[in-house]
């Protein structure tokens, strides 16, 4: 046996790499080119040897400083750019240039930027300022001409009123007008007025609080702007509102233009005069014009300059994000006593060593570096990161394996067999031919664009689809060969392998319902006779079958996992698990529900009529009963009582020796150290202070023993509740093939029982939208989540600790662009 | 005395406290200030806050940094978990969360009165402001020239207006009027925001009042020691104490007569919460007093947490960032000023 597995060609995925802990001297000079080399091969997980430094303690700090406050430019004229609304069509090839040259360059680009948008800022106030005064002009001017009417016909009405009305304290505006000497002409009286200009949103608050303030001793006049306004702060268009307001009075005018200045209305004086007017308004149009002009080219100039630097900034991103992850990663080496070298410690797998030695030369050599790094193994106090090789076939499976818990290292890999046999447990309970071409083809679809779709940011949920394409193309190709052996098409039976085995009793088929068929040929070649379908055998024969066959399944994938222990065992070196753990497992399992499978496997070769329930039942409560008519095979009574015997010595066996032989172990490692206090101190003060080799584990033996009791209880209850646990195939299968009946013949058939064009489409569209989101989506999402249950729990409780960190190297590869 | 919020206060305010236990868990730690205190520049403190919830705000700030930049940004950051939370609250937390900012308001008023009185330009002092305190007219307060008129033209329409109907007088503003009129108003906002809790019952009421009184006690204190020596009659005085906490009523009688702090000290330590306040100042001492009393509360708010199911988290929270920034601002300004020695001196940690 050993020697066979030994002779296997060693597979990626069965084993995690075999790593290495290793150091790394680097001088100083040459200490930033080998990470960027390292950076760029991608296979060396560094350790943080200043862990209790905090980031500004560090020896980079600078450099790391320096490259934020360039990512931070390059936001900046990203931002510029994206506001410009310029594409960054062409990505313009440049030689290597250095973190200097950049830094100079993108200095210069943000001040040239800056300095431009400064430029156009105060042309744009000038232009918005021009702008709102020609509105006002243009709007006042009305009120102004109809206000001058307004208030002599008013004017009128008060002269007949006033006398009669004279405490009437309600009016006061127009009663303060009255006093005033000379009211047909305004401008004499005291009644002045100011106008301006005023964001829509704040026209009523304005309204209310000039009313307010001047007690009611005011006009207020507005009317909304045709044009649009540029708002200097967010840039955003508002609309805006002209308002003129008529009042008397010095004091008034004071507090208006205190609220004109508090709302930040923008207060613009309108000459009376209309052939003044005219002249300003002209004046400020020939003004705009030009200003205009000016702010156009200002524009065109500024877009020239960003989308010369638009094409250079994705690149810079990229080498900027580089850099900082360099200086990082330097933040994390210490520095060795002669200050002259760098020295880091990190794991990586141990292929890839000389990849490493070559990428540390490469470097020296390149740097002209009078020493090389030196580069040697370590003795590690924790245990290595766990590292998988894999490609996009085999990665959303480690994923499945991942999600549960990362492997131990080197520990036996459940992903090598969840790759085959996760999408065909999701086959059994998602078995249909026809749903398994639309899954098919959406996984080619996905497939097929595999190349355009990487390179694009999906969403979460497509990024998932995406990411499981190969899972659904398996998961699609076992649904349809297991659809083709229940011989299911929507619901629908074909003969695709020849005619029916089964035929009608009478020539109108009525009591196929109810009595059944009769055989009358061989039996149907592949998978389920078509005949059988609404058949009054199609339910007992299906759910036996279904319920059989998850058993197998459920027993066979469960042995699979206490032999994957063995082999667990086995490679770590420990015999006590093979035999005390291991062996009982195996004929405790196998003594109940292997035999039960071979009872299944017996009946249906042989045809035999005997009921498994009683056997099984009976084994338990009278073992030495004869079974009679149950009978399967000779010798089964003797055989049933052996097995039970050995089930029951099982129990005892994976539960007592094991923590028993570790104190035993553990009393003889320890029994001359009785005297280690001492030995212990002096040695303490030899080696590191924080060495794990001097620290040996206090052995508890009642934790041991609760543990182990545990365990075993666990199995021996779990062989039941797991074995129980298999039985969701049957019924998510049942299920899924109930619904898809419904909805083809209560919906689909009911909706063509009709000569009506209308309801059959209605019934069509109802088939096609059940069809689509409740079999294809959340049946699918069903299945797979009872597949992932039977392939964590039932499947990796057996083996998988599950306990071990993922190798996460420092790579160029895996910056992404949020982590800036 | 409690309900039973545990069956139904996650149906409306269970997200939101969600929210806010998030928030809390963000806050500066122990770790956190120890390092922020061995920074060398500002560049340094932007560095360290980057890699907590103040990094997205602080991370496009170009490179010569100045305090009043990190403390609006962290200001911004408060202000946006407020305005997030009280857009998803609905009543009565909503109201609950609008009282929170009603302190902001106050001060804001009178700091614009105040800035007007002395003739300072009114977009100086808006932007002095706190943002949690901004109303939509408060620019406008700049207009009216005696209390009469700030009541008319702009208070009315603030949530403020009823506070301000008991210290309504025409007397012209200054500079004692005014503090007197803000001692004023943050009593009956007290007062008020009470009595609000009260009304909400459970667990809100119960701890809220606490915090509420030792706010209201603390006011007091302070009142007393700040009107030492001015021309502040006792009855004036007795006015200004808000009718609940501790102290209330018989402790307000004898820190009405109060003529120096050691009368003051003698007067808390009747109280037993209060002792151990003083148990490390010195007789006579009261600078170290505000740290004392910001010690005491924020242990205070950060006892609100251990309770679930009520409103008191958001109020502790908001107190709670708002000691952070005051850390942060007090921190950023020895580094500024080279003053690194003293950097321990108003900073209160938070856990």
């Amino acid at each position: 046996m050993d020697h066979f597995t030994e002779k296997l060609p060693s597979m990626d995925l069965m084993r995690s790499e075999k790593m290495t802990f290793v150091q790394i001297i680097i001088p100083a000079e040459s200490a930033h080119r080998i990470i960027t080399y390292l950076g760029q091969l991608g296979l060396l997980q560094f350790r943080d040897l200043n862990a209790e430094k905090s980031p500004f303690q560090r020896t980079f700090v600078n450099q790391v400083k320096r490259c934020a406050e360039m990512s931070r430019k390059l936001r900046f004229l990203m931002d510029q750019v994206n506001k410009a609304g310029i594409m960054s069509s062409h990505s313009v090839l440049q030689s290597d240039t250095n973190l200097e040259d950049i830094e100079t360059q993108l200095a210069e680009h943000e001040h040239e930027i800056i300095e431009m948008n400064s430029n156009s800022e105060k042309l744009q106030q000038s232009y918005n300022e021009l702008l709102e005064f020609k509105i006002v002009l243009q709007k006042a001017c009305n009120f102004l001409v109809s206000s001058h009417g307004h208030a002599l016909s008013e004017e009128r009405e008060l002269v007949e009123n006033v006398y009669s009305n004279e405490d009437f304290v309600e009016t006061p505006f127009l009663f303060e007008q009255e006093t005033m000497p000379g009211p047909s002409k305004s401008n004499q009286s005291g009644l002045r007025f100011i106008s301006g200009i005023i964001c829509k949103s704040k026209v009523l608050r304005f309204e209310r609080m000039l009313f307010r303030a001047t007690r009611g001793n005011m006009l207020f006049n507005q009317a909304p702007a045709d044009e649009q306004i540029m708002d200097p702060i967010s840039t955003e268009m508002v609309e805006k509102t002209v308002f003129v307001v008529f009042f008397s009075g010095e004091q008034a005018r004071t507090k208006i233009l205190k609220i004109c200045e508090a709302f930040g209305a923008n207060c613009y004086p309108v000459p009376e005069d209309i052939s003044k007017q005219r002249q300003i308004t002209r004046e400020v149009s020939s003004r705009l014009a030009d200003l205009e002009a000016t702010l156009d080219a200002g524009i065109r100039h500024r877009n020239k300059a960003l989308s010369s630097v638009g094409g250079h900034l994705a690149k810079w991103m990229d080498m900027v994000r580089r850099e900082k992850a360099v200086y990082d990663t330097l933040n994390m080496l210490n520095f060795d006593v002669t200050k002259k070298c760098l020295v880091g410690e990190g794991w990586c797998p141990i292929f890839a060593k000389a990849q490493i030695q070559d990428a540390l030369q490469r470097a020296t050599f390149d740097s002209n570096s009078q020493v090389g790094a030196i580069l040697h193994s370590m003795d590690a106090l924790e245990s290595p990161p766990t590292y998988f090789r894999t490609n996009s076939f085999t990665n959303p499976y480690q994923e499945i394996v991942d999600a549960y818990g990362v492997a131990r290292y080197q520990e036996a890999n459940p992903a090598v067999y969840t790759t085959i046999i996760f999408p065909f447990l999701f086959a059994v309970m998602f078995g249909d031919w026809g749903h398994g071409i639309c899954l098919l083809l959406g996984a080619l679809v996905l497939i097929a664009h595999e190349r355009k779709l990487s390179n694009q940011r999906l969403g979460s949920f497509m990024e998932m689809l995406f990411g499981g394409r190969y899972v659904l193309l398996l998961m699609s190709l076992f649904s349809m060969y297991c659809g083709l052996i229940y011989n299911e098409f929507f619901s629908v039976p074909f003969h695709i392998f020849g005619a029916s085995a089964y035929k009608c009793r009478d020539s109108s088929c009525r009591d196929a319902h109810t009595t059944g068929l009769v055989k009358y040929r061989e039996p149907y070649p592949f998978g389920v006779d078509p005949s059988w379908r609404g058949s009054r055998s199609e339910l007992p024969f299906l759910n036996s079958l279904k319920m059989k066959m998850s058993i197998l399944f459920g027993v066979v994938h469960m042995n699979l996992g206490i032999l994957l222990s063995y082999f667990n065992a086995h490679f770590f070196g420990s015999s006590l698990d093979i035999r005390y753990q291991f062996v009982p497992q195996m004929i405790f399992l196998n003594s109940l529900f292997g035999y039960l499978s071979l009872l299944i496997v017996v009946k249906w070769c042989t045809g035999s009529q005997a009921d498994l329930y009683h056997i099984m039942i009976y084994m338990f409560l009278s073992p030495f009963d004869n079974l009679g008519e149950n009978e399967l095979f000779w010798g089964q009574r003797p055989l049933q009582i052996l097995l039970l015997l050995l089930a029951l010595i099982a129990v005892p066996w994976m539960l007592f020796p094991k923590p028993f032989i570790l104190k035993k172990l553990h009393n003889e490692r320890f029994q001359g150290r009785n005297y280690g206090v001492l030995n212990t101190f002096e040695a303490d003060l030899e080696v590191e202070p924080d060495s794990a080799r001097q620290h040996h584990e206090e052995f508890n033996f009642n934790e041991v023993f609760v543990h182990q009791m545990i365990h075993s209880i666990e199995f021996v209850l779990g062989s039941v509740s797991n074995t129980a646990s298999y039985l969701r195939l049957w019924a998510l299968s049942l299920a899924h093939s109930e619904l898809s009946t419904v909805f083809y013949e209560k919906v689909l058939l009911l909706a063509w029982g009709y000569d009506n064009l209308i309801i059959r489409l209605v019934g069509l569209v109802v088939f096609a939208f059940a069809t689509a989101f409740i079999l294809l989506m959340m049946e699918t999402l069903s299945a797979f989540l009872h597949a992932l249950r039977l392939h964590w729990v039932e499947f990796q409780n057996k083996f998988y600790h599950g306990d071990g960190y993922k190798f996460r190297p420092f790579s160029f590869a895996t910056l992404t662009e949020d982590e800036n | 005395m409690y309900g039973f919020e545990a069956m139904t206060f996650n149906i409306h305010g269970g997200y939101l406290e969600a929210i806010v236990r998030g928030h809390r868990s963000g806050l500066l730690t122990t770790a956190d200030y120890n390092n922020l205190c061995q920074c060398e520049t500002l560049d340094d403190i932007k560095m360290h806050l980057s890699a907590t919830e103040y990094g997205p705000y602080l991370q496009n700030e170009p490179s010569p940094l100045h305090t009043t930049t990190i403390v609006e940004k962290c200001t911004l950051k408060l202000v946006d978990d407020y305005k997030h939370m009280l857009c998803q609250a609905t009543e009565p937390l909503s109201t609950f969360l609008e009282y929170i900012t009603y302190g902001h308001m106050i001060d804001n008023v009178v700091l614009i009165v105040t800035g007007t009185l002395h003739e300072r330009d009114v977009q100086e002092l808006l932007e002095k402001c706190h943002p949690l305190g901004m109303f939509d007219s408060i620019a406008t307060l700049a207009v009216a020239q005696n209390m009469r008129e700030l009541y008319r033209l702009v208070l009315v329409d603030t949530p403020l207006a009823p506070y301000f109907s008991e210290c309504i007088t025409s007397e012209d503003l200054d500079d004692m009027n005014i503090e007197i009129m803000r001692n004023t108003l943050y009593k009956a906002y007290l007062e008020d925001f009470y009595r609000f809790c009260q009304k909400l019952g459970g667990a809100t009421a119960e701890i809220m009042s606490d915090l509420l009184a030792f706010e209201a006690d603390r006011r007091a204190v302070n009142i007393t020691i700040n009107s030492i020596g001015t021309e502040l009659t006792r009855d004036d005085r007795r006015k200004l104490y808000s009718n609940f906490g501790l102290f209330y009523p018989y402790g307000h009688e004898e820190l009405a007569v109060c003529e120096d702090i050691d009368q003051v000290r003698a007067v808390m330590e009747k109280y037993p919460p209060y002792q151990s306040i003083f148990a490390k100042l010195s007789y006579g001492e009261s600078q170290m007093l505000d740290k004392a009393f910001y010690e005491e509360e924020v242990k205070r708010h950060c006892l609100a947490f251990e309770q679930q199911f009520h409103y008191a988290v958001f109020f502790a929270y908001m107190r709670l960032r708002e000691q952070e920034i005051r850390n942060l601002m007090w921190i950023s300004e020895c580094v500024a000023q080279n003053q690194k020695s003293r950097v321990h001196d108003s900073v209160v940690f938070i856990f």
